[in-house]
């Protein structure tokens, strides 16, 4: 049967089983495939996306649970063309190594961000602890979010 | 004489770079030149200008090293390019692309050592690595490879597009300039590169190039924006598992956890039935599910019933630490590469003595292993992050009896290798699927679980150390090692049997430049069990905990500073340098009070690398409040990368250091996912500075060095806050942290 799901502002119909993580729904249906696999479990946070405006692990959202949502993955916050603030700070920093894990980890800051237009370094480490990156690129994430966090304060 | 006696008695160590190909010498095939793969669009096999601008070609593998944006720099650098007109890719698997630097690590001088004898036998070396046609991408050698072939081959393209320039303009070369990807006439009008591209494809190449003079780079040396990274922050960067084709199917493997064990008999009657599933594959070892979706494959396989046979190995940790204690004897001697006086003798009857273990360890890349394959039309092609592009060749005509030419190999950017990568167990079940479905395109992606349990681990290994300390040095140190061989298991898993010693075995403790005068390495060699692999920093990884931790136990003992101590007796300068640059940066003998901080020092690939840890104990456990690091990279072409890279193979290997271990039961591997086998995390990383230096005589790669001192500092540091001398990893079984 097909849902109906809204995604970066587009609803599109996805004809797959109800109980498809919305991670597979994104990637094998709609190809979006710039949230990536990791766990499965909400254990890495690579496949974060915002529903409504709130990070959340797409891995353990059911595609019947996203109909009527605003789902915003990496490909709707910028382009390479038209980079979000955020997206423009982990330029500037050079913050990803094998940039697996950046998707989510992007999506995750964009999200405190957007709670919390000035976080501490406290704070930072309260917001992205569920977020995994095996290459190491923590001192730069930290870096960036505080650039784009005086990005966005304009 | 007496030197090379002790070369002839040491037998060159094959290391780890020999999993690529058989090893066969000879010098005939390397007299000859290995045909352009390009051709005969292409210059030269790293350059090709065409109608959409100029490409250049990184032949090695982007694991997230940044390593092809340094292999695009040194071409652009030779053939003044700005660097916003450079787009890079990785190029073919060819034997064209072979890397020489992959196997010096295999000759049996320490990398300290620079006379002639040890610098001939180095460049033996590339003898067989031309001859393997080895493209491989591994042991910090891209950079060391890249650095005179990238360079002279984009001063060639330069020179090719100069004399196309000179016969369309009737000038001669020698007034012609170039700048911004272009050739620069005498009244200061320019020819674009592109314009010149089909004649210089018919200029005499000259065949020993100039190359700039490192006064006159205009983007070696500084930090450059990668070339992957407005990808990699867009989500548009394409990964394997990126790939879509018309028509694609979706596959995930089960194969028996019991490694290298076969598939007894199954029921895969349920997942069969399963809405969305096409057929199940039978693949070496176990069952490939193929779906419309990889979720519907992922759930198809649970519904299997398999029947695995048993392991061919120890079934538990337990038994496996008693097969590497066991290891410790005579008949299982595998090396003796430095025996430096009279260690017997030099060594008092109260010894000081102490034994180290270290767990197997999972490489645990973000990306889980993914392979796509596309068998039509008597033609395939296939897409897979790996380390080892020409062996993927190999394979695949081994599976499908295609001819080498009927086969197509991409190299997509990886998630994470960390020397896991190297291995073609996924790669070859992809094409084994594709050959079931033949006319189909499918991307097989392990799940994290299978991941983890069918990983090519870091082997256990153990030390047992001896020691004696005098006026305030080291007057004797006996370090026993006992491993399993990583190049025998990497070997066996292509067919091969590589003879003698392996080199990984003692790797990062046999090299080191202290100047001990009683100082030996013993390699023991575990019988081969369940399966090994390279690992970031392979044998390092291991023996910098050892030889580090045991260096500070002596410190202690002795009563000196243990970063004085380590001082007084390198007297090699680049390593003295990293350890008086981490020192000055840590501002050490000031530490904050309620915390300590540990140094260790580690020379492996080449690279000194010294770090310092500070830790402190606070209400939620033991927390580490900042790192310093500092390398010698010889030239550093890229500072940021090269920071990058360390702080990056520090953070790997605290993460081993404080929760990474594999345990066993029923030979299966008992960690599955992240949450019993994690890495450390955002809230628990310290800042890490990092100062690079080049004082080293030779230019180095990096990815590696960063992770060997990472242990034995925080270690060290640990023992410096609480008196607790931890000798068995990971850290966390003994000590809380937060």
């Amino acid at each position: 049967m097909a849902f109906d799901v809204t995604v970066n502002g587009e609803t599109k119909a996805v004809d797959m089983p109800g109980d498809t993580p919305l991670l597979w729904v994104l990637r094998d249906g709609l190809h979006l495939t710039g949230t990536k696999y990791g766990c499965g479990v909400a254990a890495c946070g690579a496949c974060t996306v915002h529903l409504d405006g709130v990070a959340v692990r797409a891995c353990q959202i059911a595609l019947e649970d996203a109909v009527g949502a605003q789902i915003t993955t990496i490909e709707g916050i910028g382009t390479p063309e038209n980079l979000a603030p955020i997206q423009a700070a982990w330029l500037e920093h050079q913050v990803a190594q094998c940039g697996f894990c950046q998707s989510g980890q992007i999506m995750q800051a964009a999200s405190l961000l957007a709670e919390n237009p000035a976080p501490t370094d406290a704070e930072i480490d309260e917001a992205m602890g569920g977020n995994l990156c095996r290459c190491g690129t923590y001192p730069r994430i930290r870096a960036a979010v505080h650039t784009a966090a005086a990005k966005m304060k304009g | 004489m007496g030197r090379i006696r002790t070369i002839a008695r040491r037998t060159f160590l094959i290391g780890s770079a020999t999993i690529a190909g058989g090893v066969v010498f000879g010098t005939y095939a390397y007299k000859k030149p290995i045909p352009n793969p390009l051709k005969p669009s292409a210059i030269t096999p790293y350059v090709l200008i065409d109608g959409n601008g100029i490409t250049l070609i990184a032949p090695r593998a982007e694991m997230g090293q940044g390593v092809q944006t340094t292999l695009a720099a040194l071409l652009a650098e030779e053939m003044d390019l700005d660097w916003d007109q450079v787009r890079v890719m990785h190029g073919p698997a060819s034997r064209a692309y072979f890397n020489a630097a992959a196997l010096e690590e295999g000759v049996p001088f320490a990398p300290t050592d620079e006379s002639w004898l040890a610098e001939t036998a180095r460049g033996a070396m590339h003898i067989p690595a031309k001859f393997l046609g080895l493209q491989a991408t591994g042991g910090s050698s891209s950079i060391p490879d890249a650095f005179d072939k990238m360079r002279a081959a984009g001063a060639v393209a330069r020179a090719a597009l100069v004399d196309a320039a000179a016969r369309k303009t009737g000038l001669k070369a020698t007034e012609l300039k170039t700048a911004s990807g272009a050739v620069v006439l005498p009244d200061g009008s320019t020819i674009p590169y592109a314009d010149l591209a089909h004649d210089a494809a018919s200029s005499d190449l000259p065949k020993t190039p100039s190359l700039k003079p490192q006064s006159e780079w205009k983007l070696l040396g500084k930090s450059l924006p990668r070339t992957d990274m407005l990808g990699k922050v867009t989500g548009t960067a394409t990964f394997t598992a990126d790939i879509r084709f018309p028509g694609m199917l979706f596959a995930t493997a089960r194969t028996n956890p019991g490694l290298g064990a076969g598939l007894k008999s199954y029921d895969a009657a349920e997942a069969l039935a399963f809405p969305g599933v096409e057929r199940i594959v039978e693949i070496p070892g176990g069952l490939a599910v193929v779906a419309n979706s990889t979720w519907t494959a992922f759930k198809a396989a649970d519904l299997i019933a398999f029947d695995w046979d048993a392991a061919p190995y120890a079934a538990t940790t337990e038994e496996m630490r008693t097969q590497t204690a066991a290891a410790f004897s005579p008949d299982h001697q595998d090396s003796r590469q430095r025996d430096d006086g009279d260690v017997e003798a030099a060594l008092p009857a109260d010894v000081w003595a102490a034994e180290y273990t270290v767990p197997y360890l999972a490489h645990a890349t973000m990306e889980t292993m993914t392979a796509g394959a596309w068998l039509q039309d008597g033609r395939l092609r296939v897409w897979a992050g790996n380390q080892l592009p020409t062996q993927v060749l190999k394979e695949a005509t081994a599976i499908t009896g295609l001819d080498e030419a009927n086969i197509d190999v991409e190299t997509p950017v990886m998630g994470g290798g960390f020397g896991r990568r190297a291995e073609m167990d996924f790669i070859k079940q992809a094409i084994h699927v594709a050959k079931a479905m033949e006319g189909r395109p499918i991307l097989l992606t392990w799940t994290r679980e299978e991941d983890m349990t069918h990983d090519t681990f870091r082997p256990m290994a153990i030390a047992r150390i001896k020691g004696a300390v005098k006026g305030g040095k080291i007057s004797a140190i006996d370090l026993q090692l006992a491993a399993a061989s990583v190049v025998e298991s990497q070997a066996g898993r292509i067919g091969m049997s590589i003879p003698g010693p392996d080199a990984t075995i003692v790797q990062g403790a046999w090299e080191q430049p202290y100047t001990f005068p009683n100082y030996r390495t013993t390699g023991y060699r575990v019988p081969e069990g369940v399966q090994v692999g390279s690992w970031r920093s392979v044998g390092a990884s291991q023996n910098a905990f050892f030889h580090e931790s045991a260096v500070d136990e002596l410190a202690h003992l002795a009563g000196v500073d243990p970063l004085e101590f380590r001082l007084s007796q390198i007297d090699h300068i680049p390593s003295r340098k990293v350890l008086e640059a981490v020192a000055t940066a840590s501002n050490w003998g000031s530490t904050p009070p309620n915390r300590a901080r540990g140094v260790a020092f580690c020379l492996s690939f080449g690279v000194p690398a010294a770090q310092v840890i500070e830790v402190e104990n606070t209400p939620a456990g033991l927390r580490i409040t900042n790192a310093w690091a500092a390398v010698d990279v010889g030239i550093a072409l890229d500072p940021s990368i090269i920071e990058a890279q360390v702080q990056g193979g520090m953070v790997y290997g605290l993460s081993a250091a404080i929760s990474g271990e594999i345990t066993f039961a029923g030979g299966h591997a008992q960690q599955q996912n992240f949450p019993d086998y994690d890495g450390l995390r955002l809230p628990q990383c310290p800042p890490i500075s990092v100062t690079i230096l080049q004082n080293g005589s030779k230019i180095r790669g990096v990815g590696e060095p960063g992770t060997p001192p990472a242990a034995p500092a925080l270690a060290n540091a640990i023992f410096a806050l609480t008196g607790q001398r931890i000798r068995t990893l990971p850290l966390g079984k003994a000590i809380g942290f937060a």
